[in-house]
């Protein structure tokens, strides 16, 4: 621990949102938000059926600290789309009104009598907590 | 940084409105707040031609640390600086 360059956290995080498509980091997770602006901005991916990975940044104080200083971004949440971040509740709700929010996840606006699909969450990359 | 702003006093929509329009120039702000959540929309000729993100962050930069501690939560919306030009 003594490399001051060393910093397996932030490591995890930048790797977490590299590998996942859409990542959002959150307050609670998505059955369970703990937080009005997580919450909404889960409940706008939910009803755009988006597929994203979802990490609650709450179980320890340094994921947030080493997310903020790589997203130079300092409120939660904070959703990544192909590793570029987009913003935070007020963006996301923004862009879902324009449409622009679908269109930057690669989802078609669906037709009024289209079915909805259910939403898939997969479950937060762990590895984030268990490199601690 | 900001030193004159003790943590352990209440942020007011006043005080934030002032540092937004102190901290960017040409920026007009209107806040509301409870004094833990506010909610700013905030005009501005700085913001043209930025991103979403570059707009936001100017907002937050006048804030520094201060987010998610003393101020808990600030939500901002952006106008556009003038109403488009007609053709």
């Amino acid at each position: 621990m003594s490399d001051e360059t060393s910093n397996p956290m932030r490591d995890a995080i930048s790797e977490a949102i590299s590998e996942n498509p859409v990542i959002l980091f959150m307050k609670g997770n998505p059955e369970a938000p703990a937080c009005g602006f997580s919450a909404r901005t889960v409940a706008i991916l939910q009803s755009l059926g988006a597929q994203y990975a979802a990490v609650d940044i709450l179980p320890d104080p340094r994921i947030r600290q080493e997310l903020s200083a790589l997203s130079q971004w300092p409120t939660i949440p904070q959703l990544f789309v192909n590793g570029e971040l987009v913003g935070g509740c007020d963006i996301v709700s923004e862009m879902y009104q324009s449409g622009e929010l679908a269109q930057t996840l690669g989802i078609e606006a669906a037709p009024a009598a289209a079915e909805p699909e259910p939403p898939a969450v997969r479950s937060a990359p762990m590895t984030i907590e268990n490199r601690l | 940084m900001a030193s004159r702003y003790a943590s352990d006093v209440s942020a007011t929509p006043e005080e934030l409105k002032e540092r937004i329009e102190s901290g960017i120039p040409g920026a007009v702000a209107t806040v509301t707040g409870d004094g833990h959540h506010f909610n700013a929309v905030v005009r501005a000729p700085a913001f043209d031609g930025k991103t979403r993100i570059a707009q936001h962050r100017l907002v937050y930069d006048v804030f520094g640390d201060e987010l998610g501690d003393r101020i808990h939560a600030l939500s901002i919306q952006i106008q556009p600086s003038q109403v488009e030009e007609a053709r």
